[in-house]
């Protein structure tokens, strides 16, 4: 049997698993995913592999007692014995008094995740794909020779919960991504693409490796200009590593502890306050076509379209159960995608509206510096441009930043057409504009290429 | 990519959750894992394969996660199979088989691993060159631990940590929260070069984060542990008054009193929210070997690994501004006249210490920077030719039997100074300067030149004296200038190892465990900048 399960197959054996539960409250999670990747370097392929994975977590509760215990094989015997070491190890657990008990039965949204363009990948369209990349960076038409270094990995899957309360929840998907560095082989210029997608027939990994081609050819002879305060324009891929600081800490409990960017003196939040340009909403919708996410989340709360900055207002934070019971206030699961709302220009608006600024394709090792003002610093790589009465006139050297989200969106001059791209910190899809931004703080200059 | 310090009570785990008692369970007995090699190895050799090495790792894990009074998570994992590499057509393939406890799933995975090398050789223009390396015949390596943490009741554990969060709440904090990591690596290698090499490795890694909250002003600060993770047991937890280094706060040598650390940063934590902000400027600055670890390894343990040199991690982690034509002119300054930086994958309870590495070479020390000047990098069996060299130096690793092992961080060290000097001695001659203790926030560039590094706790130097505590502080460097700019590094009685469980590279990305040993240190003229904004 494959180890991607049918809603029938998962529903069966959900059931199975429970049917050996002696514990008060039961609840399994199960998932089976097949993945796949190919790795390029120095103009030719370097690794490839794949992995089969299949997990089953039972979680037991006697009273406020709760143990875990998980395994990858689905014998009869080997289920009995995984449900019998979550009990035992239940009834060695101190009292955890955040758990909050099962949910019951729930209804959930429809999301298409699942396409079988991407379930079909295998070790010969994988190859094809970055043939057709290499293609182009092996041809030194372009009078340098190129270098280009590359990875996708595919993923087919699916998740499925049932507990002793009678709720069942089950979402297939699937997902590739795909990046790329193309530089020059003298080390003069580097360009960058990155590229997400549910259904694999979306992605041209041709197209995106002209792209990073230009980006590269572009940026070479770079030259250095003071740092400072500057107009930017963020390529979604750029401001996508930014905003992600902000979804990560929408928590209220760390919010309410008095230890978060959305807190405030005197043990306050700034739920319902204005933060940033009221041009800004940002939003989660697990049935969004350009990004489907999971209806539900791991505990089997439904997630629904929630906006967490509407019009630069704070909207909403996450609560878990356990702390929207204490609060007295409706749960809130942190959502499974996040969507900023754009305008309809395109970058190539964007740069022509513009009489002076740099163009970012990248930013690059995020780090928090202050996490009470959201301050993080990186820098620029893979493509940075000076732009001069519309046009891009010249590479400049890469830049250090120290700039927070909520400063950045403050400053904020105009928003393009959101696009989907994937984080190169956390490979976390998104769907995020363009984003014209004033006086984003650079603080020093880099030698990096 | 980075040393990045986890405390989420959510750990991404390695193998699948088992009970406690299993992690004590011996794991297969050493005829057997040579049983189970030697099928992988013939079926390997008789497909055709020119070299072979098969990893049978058993990987246990046990984190325990509290906050204030709450115990959060215990999490057990236990992870076990069979990784085969083979050399076939001139060409590497890999296959991993979980769970193995045949000589059919193993040379099966060795069957598999040829035809992936087969058909990757099609798309190979140079095969693979291999440094020669002799067999040991069967020999073992043993971590020097003296109190395995895996035989510690769980109970003990908790209490330790509950007694670590009651200190810093009855001491006046808002929040705290600690953890306790504890990883052994069970790992057997056999290759065709006639090596069959049992491995048992530790490691250990107590730490915590103290928050206190002025809730007039909103304003919040955390302190972080001065642990280490370290190649080390539960006798890390077990301290001795020698293992302590007294000064403005105690820092620990090779043991650690957590009820003392969490103590003293609950009153730090405090007096972090009224210290004074920093004034921007250019400072000479006083560096911990708690500090200095992350300093060490994003830039000189990154930039002078071989293959980011020659571009194989060029989309992630990057290249290198250590550049191989640098190298070759023997003069390159890396850094002052002072600084000497080597590589070691020995020294007892540093986390990389193994004596073999992860394809059988011996491991040993060397040298990257002598005297200030660039002289080698680390490099492994298919790329050391590249450096001239025809015996690799030791570093390969793979974080588990299912992924390939490849070129990884050694530990990478300054060496301290040859003569006599306290951390006081160095302070008393600084004029204008600001003391750092603790890593903090870190950002590199991708060719490694330009670097921002935070800290736990900044104290000014006038005159050489300590004049108070200072926030909001972080400097900003560029690779070649900073270390230029070295004047002074106290002798080896300051000696201390920091280091990072989680140091990320390759794609998909695997992790592993790195130590850097430094003594108090003296940078001139750094550029600090002030990290205050307002929201």
């Amino acid at each position: 049997m494959s180890v991607i399960l049918s809603e029938a197959e998962a529903k069966a054996l959900l059931q199975k698993v429970l049917s050996y539960s002696k514990a008060d409250e039961c609840e399994v999670n199960l998932l089976g995913e097949e993945r796949g990747n190919i790795r390029y370097a120095r103009n030719e392929v370097s690794t490839s592999g794949s992995l089969i994975n299949q997990n089953l977590a039972v979680q037991s509760a006697f009273g406020k007692k709760v143990g875990v215990a998980t395994i990858d094989e689905f014998d009869d015997a080997a289920i009995e014995r995984v449900v019998r070491r979550s009990e035992e190890l239940a009834r060695l657990a101190p009292e955890n008094p955040e758990y909050v008990g099962l949910l019951g039965p729930q209804q959930y949204l429809k999301s298409t995740g699942f396409f079988d363009s991407t379930a079909k990948i295998n070790p010969a369209t994988r190859a094809d794909a970055v043939a057709k990349s290499l293609e182009l960076t092996r041809n030194t038409r372009a009078g340098q020779a190129l270098s280009a270094a590359g990875f996708m990995e595919d993923q087919r899957g699916y998740n499925a919960m049932m507990n002793s309360k009678g709720l069942f929840a089950y979402y297939p998907s699937t997902n590739v991504n795909f990046s790329l560095t193309v530089r020059t082989e003298d080390g003069t210029g580097s360009g960058y693409i990155t590229r997400g997608y549910s259904d694999f027939s979306k992605l041209d990994t041709a197209a995106a490796t002209r792209i990073a081609i230009q980006k590269c050819l572009g940026s070479v002879g770079a030259k250095a200009l003071e740092p400072g305060k500057y107009t930017v324009i963020l390529e979604p891929t750029a401001a996508a590593v930014l905003l992600e600081n902000m979804f990560f800490n929408m928590a209220a409990r760390n919010a309410d502890e008095g230890r978060s960017f959305l807190s405030k003196p005197g043990g306050k939040t700034k739920l319902g306050e204005k933060i940033v340009d009221e041009r800004v909403t940002i939003y989660s919708d697990p049935t969004h076509p350009d990004l489907p996410a999971s209806p539900w989340s791991g505990d089997g709360q439904p997630q629904e379209k929630v906006n967490w900055i509407e019009k630069g207002v704070v909207k909403n934070m996450a609560y878990s159960r356990y702390w929207a019971q204490k609060q007295g206030v409706k749960a809130v699961p942190f959502p499974n995608n996040a969507i900023m709302a754009g305008g309809t220009a395109s970058l190539e608006d964007m740069i022509k509206s513009t009489q002076r600024g740099i163009l970012v394709t990248k930013l690059w090792y995020i780090r928090s510096v202050d996490p009470q003002t959201l301050l993080l610093t990186g820098l620029t790589r893979d493509g940075t441009f000076y732009i001069e009465n519309g046009k891009i006139k010249h590479p400049v050297k890469n830049f250090r930043f120290n700039e927070s989200p909520i400063i950045m969106l403050n400053n904020l001059e105009a928003l393009g057409k959101p696009e989907r791209v994937v984080s190169t910190e956390s490979d976390n899809n998104y769907l995020i504009p363009p984003m014209k931004i004033r006086e984003f703080t650079f603080t020093s200059l880099s030698d990096a290429v | 990519m980075s040393a990045g310090a986890l405390m989420l009570p959510n750990i991404p785990s390695l193998g699948r959750a088992v009970d406690p008692a299993a992690l004590l369970e011996p794991g297969l007995d050493v005829a057997v894992k040579k049983r189970l090699a030697d099928a992988a190895l013939n079926a390997a050799k008789a497909k055709g394969a020119s070299y072979t090495d098969v990893r049978i790792g058993r990987y246990l894990q046990q984190f325990v996660i509290t906050r204030e009074n709450k115990v959060q998570n215990i999490v057990n994992t236990e992870s076990y199979g069979v990784g085969v590499r083979v050399i076939a057509d001139g060409c590497w393939g890999f296959a991993a088989v979980v769970d193995a406890k045949n000589e059919a799933q193993t040379a099966k995975a060795a069957e598999e691993a040829v035809a992936i090398a087969r058909a990757n050789a099609k798309l190979m223009k140079e095969p693979v060159k291999l440094a020669p390396q002799k067999g040991f015949g069967e020999v073992s390596w043993k971590a020097p631990i003296q109190k395995n943490a895996f035989e510690v009741p769980i109970q003990e554990k908790v209490d330790l940590l509950l007694g670590v969060n009651d200190a810093a709440m009855k001491n006046g904090a808002n929040f705290v929260n600690s953890v306790l990591f504890m990883v052994n690596e069970q790992k057997y290698f056999a290759s065709s070069d006639g090596s069959y090499i049992d491995q048992d490795i530790h490691r250990i890694w107590p730490t915590f984060t103290v928050t206190a909250i002025d809730s007039k002003s909103g304003k919040f600060e955390t302190r972080q542990s001065l642990s280490a993770p370290m190649g080390m047991s539960y006798e890390y937890l077990q301290t001795n008054p020698a293992d302590k280094v007294t000064g403005i706060t105690t820092r620990y040598n090779k043991g650690y009193d957590m009820v003392e650390d969490v103590t003293a940063a609950t009153r730090q934590v405090k007096e972090k929210l009224t210290a004074k902000s920093v004034e921007a400027g250019k400072y000479d600055l006083v560096l911990d070997p708690s500090h200095l670890w992350l300093t060490i390894h994003e830039s000189v343990g990154h930039p002078l690994e071989l293959d980011r040199v020659l571009g194989y991690e060029a989309n992630f982690a990057g290249t290198s501004f250590a550049t191989l034509d640098k190298w070759k002119t023997k003069s390159f300054p890396y850094g002052s006249k002072q600084v000497n930086l080597f590589a070691d994958k020995t020294q007892p309870g540093s986390l990389g210490a193994v004596g073999w590495d992860d394809e059988g070479v011996k491991t040993k020390r060397w040298d990257l920077v002598k005297d200030g000047t660039l002289v080698n990098y680390q490099a492994i069996r298919d790329q050391v030719h590249i450096i001239n060299e025809n015996e690799s130096q030791g570093c390969c690793y793979a974080d588990s039997w299912s992924r390939v092992q490849f070129q990884r961080m050694a530990n990478v060290s300054l060496a301290p100074g040859k003569q006599p000097l306290s951390v006081n001695d160095l302070i008393k001659d600084v004029k204008k300067g600001i003391y750092i203790i603790g890593d903090g926030s870190f950002s590199i560039d991708q060719q490694r030149y330009n670097f921002q590094f935070g800290g736990q706790l900044f104290y000014e130097i006038k005159d050489g004296q300590i004049a108070g505590m200072l926030r909001d502080v972080a400097y900003q460097s560029n690779t070649q200038e900073f270390w230029n700019s070295c004047t002074q590094i106290c002798d080896e009685k300051d000696y201390r190892l920091g280091g990072s469980f989680f140091d990320g590279k390759g794609q998909p990305q695997q992790v592993s465990a790195v130590s850097h040993g430094s003594s108090t240190s003296r940078f001139n003229g750094v550029n600090v900048i002030n990290t205050a904004r307002k929201i």
